[in-house]
């Protein structure tokens, strides 16, 4: 009897707990899967003449991803446009990602260096920037690059240039802003995976006859590439997707992908090709997170 | 000629490791630490070298700086005849056991023990046959392909040492390589150690605060305490002619007497007379230290003995540990091989004659 009443009880539990979860599993659908389906079916639909979507099946917007049709001739092309938006957005992810780790490794190193009771206080330091609103970030970045701005009066004050070097509205200040940006997202999972670090590791490869280079490369990069793997889908993933700071430190003209959905949204009045863009967005995020699964559990193996 | 030649070959070939004078401070101003107090120290080649003390006397320290991890505050270390103090690391031809094992996570058994040829650059083949030998002689060829973290404590272990003999360096120092070990592992790889170092040929620099482990394997011991390097011997010189205290005290068992030289011999604060060759001059207070194996027990009274009282026997199996107090209280304790009985015949309040054994008296300084 007790039995019984014990697997009862069990039960009670069990439906509780979906009863309890219930709230947030309803968020999930709804604002998850949604959202994602709508733009998935706008994807297949015909643009509306000033906004919006006709109901009516096309794979137009699919095909305009990557190709476009000539408007005199109509010969079939490659949509030059678009491909150097995704690629100027894949090497300037990359480039962010490259930067960040080249940044980011010594400051996490520095930190994992630090006595214990010291080291939150540099953790939190790198995460101030975070807790500051990104616009006021970028605009920040913004007065230090322009021409007028702190950047190019210190180099011409100490006679180094004789004419601003332009920066904002390059590619190079969308490289700074996000670098900027992402930064402690990187020095974060960087300083986990050196926290877990054994140095006496470096000393038994130096004993054998590793030099300091060598015990980099063969020693400390494998044995934290977990965190390296990690710290870079966090930053390549937003990268990639950045609208903001392209917006704004890249001008109009050079485009990332975000930049280019919006456009869609807005003044291209092409709603279903924004939405296939989007869908290539996320493709491209998911294919880099499958990558990241399958390395870091290699990476566990190894552990 | 022969015997005159080799005796000038060994006068003239240097000495494996050298340390002179080597002092060693950790931190500065008023929190600085004197790890090592002027050390100076050779170690032969092809020799069983152990450096023994309690944690924290500068052992490890010494170790540290002959592999080049810390570098000497004051003084000099040579290896092979050749001054490496500034030498970093990977340019001294020695390879340390680790007491962690330090073994690389992310390598195989096989890369693990090949690592450090490849980083001397040596062809591939190369590699590749001395890490099949390694294993071999370590007895782990079926474990090439494992990782370190699949293995075995004991097999990690032999994986370090052949990860650290496999560059086939002139020294190889060892860091309490065995304290990791449970007890019946411990005494396997002590005999293991020992094989090893005679197969190879190498030049042996462990470091213990085990005086068991020490005076099993080593052909030559340094007992080391508070950064000073008290003593260097064989074992058997240690054991038996300790030159202080600490070092009777530390190694194995010891009864300390104090006394007074008296007469060519030395007053016991009990009033008996003990006589020992080469004591200091008259009316010098010394201490006298004997090995509890060293006491014999004879009969109350017999000539030549110290009257004593049986306080206390303890039965140890094979030997039977005697208590006894002298006349004025001091307590000596005598080791008895047991009987096959197992009892020694006498009772606590018994009273018996106390003898050393001839030699086994050593008189100490401090």
């Amino acid at each position: 009897m007790s039995l019984a009443t014990e697997s009862g009880r069990d039960r009670a539990r069990a439906r509780n707990g979906w009863l309890l979860s219930l709230p947030a599993l309803v968020l999930l659908i709804v604002g998850a899967s949604g959202p994602l389906l709508i733009v998935v079916t706008y994807s297949f639909l015909k643009p509306g003449e000033y906004s919006g979507v006709i109901w009516e099946f096309s794979g137009q917007a699919w095909f305009q991803v990557l190709f476009q049709r000539d408007i005199f001739d109509g010969t079939l092309g490659w949509a030059d446009a678009h491909l150097t938006i995704f690629w100027r957005s894949v090497r300037l992810s990359l480039l962010t990602t490259a930067i960040t780790f080249a940044a980011g490794l010594p400051t996490a190193w520095f930190i994992a260096m630090q006595p214990p009771d010291r080291r939150a206080m540099w953790l939190f330091l790198i995460t101030i920037p975070f807790w500051t609103n990104l616009l006021i970030r970028t605009f920040a970045i913004m007065e230090v690059i322009r021409n007028e701005g702190i950047l190019n009066s210190a180099l011409m004050g100490l006679g180094l240039i004789d004419r601003p070097v332009q920066i904002l509205y390059t590619d190079t200040a969308i490289l700074i802003g996000m670098a900027y940006v992402y930064l402690p997202l990187m020095v974060l999972p960087l300083y986990a995976a050196i926290d877990r670090f054994d140095l006496r590791l470096m000393e038994a490869g130096y004993d054998l006859y590793a030099s300091r280079m060598r015990v980099l490369r063969r020693i400390i990069l494998p044995i934290i590439r977990p965190g390296i793997v990690a710290g870079s889908i966090l930053v390549f993933v937003p990268s990639l997707g950045a609208y903001v700071t392209p917006r704004l430190l890249g001008g109009g003209k050079n485009m990332m992908i975000g930049n280019f959905i919006e456009l869609q949204f807005g003044q291209g009045r092409n709603w279903p090709l924004g939405s296939a863009l989007s869908m290539v967005l996320l493709a491209v995020v998911m294919i880099a997170l499958l990558v990241y699964v399958r390395v870091a559990a290699r990476g566990d193996v190894v552990r | 000629m022969g015997q005159r030649s080799d005796g000038e070959r060994n006068v003239s070939e240097p000495a494996a490791v050298e340390a002179r004078d080597t002092v060693k401070t950790f931190g500065a101003g008023e929190q600085a630490v004197r790890a090592l107090d002027r050390v100076s120290l050779t170690i032969r080649r092809g020799e069983f070298f152990t450096l023994l003390g309690p944690s924290g006397c500068g052992k490890t320290t010494l170790l540290r700086l002959i592999a080049g991890f810390e570098s000497p505050t004051a003084g000099a270390i040579l290896i092979g005849g050749r001054d490496v103090t500034a030498e970093p690391p990977n340019r001294r031809p020695v390879n340390t056991v680790f007491q962690s094992y330090a073994l690389f996570p992310h390598l195989t058994v096989a890369q693990n023990v090949g690592f450090g040829l490849e980083m001397l650059g040596r062809p591939m083949a190369e590699v590749r046959a001395t890490v099949e030998r390694m294993l071999a002689l370590v007895k782990l060829e079926a474990m090439a392909g494992r990782r370190p973290q699949q293995l075995s404590g004991g097999q990690q272990q032999r994986v370090a040492l052949a990860r650290a003999l496999a560059p086939a360096p002139q020294v190889l120092l060892l860091d309490e390589p065995l304290s990791a070990l449970d007890l019946k592992l411990r005494k396997e790889m002590q005999g293991e150690l020992k094989r090893l170092q005679h197969e190879t040929g190498i030049t042996f620099v462990f470091v213990t605060h085990d005086q068991e482990e020490a005076l099993t394997m080593s052909d030559r011991i340094g007992v080391m305490s508070a950064g000073r390097l008290l003593q260097v011997g064989p074992p058997r010189e240690i054991y038996n002619r300790p030159v202080n205290r600490f070092v009777a005290d530390f190694i194995g068992e010891s009864n300390f007497l104090p006394g007074r030289v008296e007469r060519g011999a030395v007053r016991l604060g009990s009033g008996d007379l003990v006589s020992v060759p080469g004591l200091p001059p008259e009316g010098t207070a010394v201490t006298i230290a004997v090995r509890p194996e060293q006491v014999r027990i004879g009969a109350a009274g017999e000539p030549g003995t110290i009257a004593a009282t049986l306080t206390d026997a303890v039965y140890f199996g094979t030997d039977t540990h005697c208590h006894l107090a002298l006349a004025d209280g001091a307590e000596v304790v005598a080791r008895l091989q047991s009987p096959p009985s197992g009892e020694i015949g006498l009772a606590p309040g018994a009273r018996v004659g106390l003898r050393f054994a001839e030699g086994a008296v050593q008189v100490l300084g401090d």
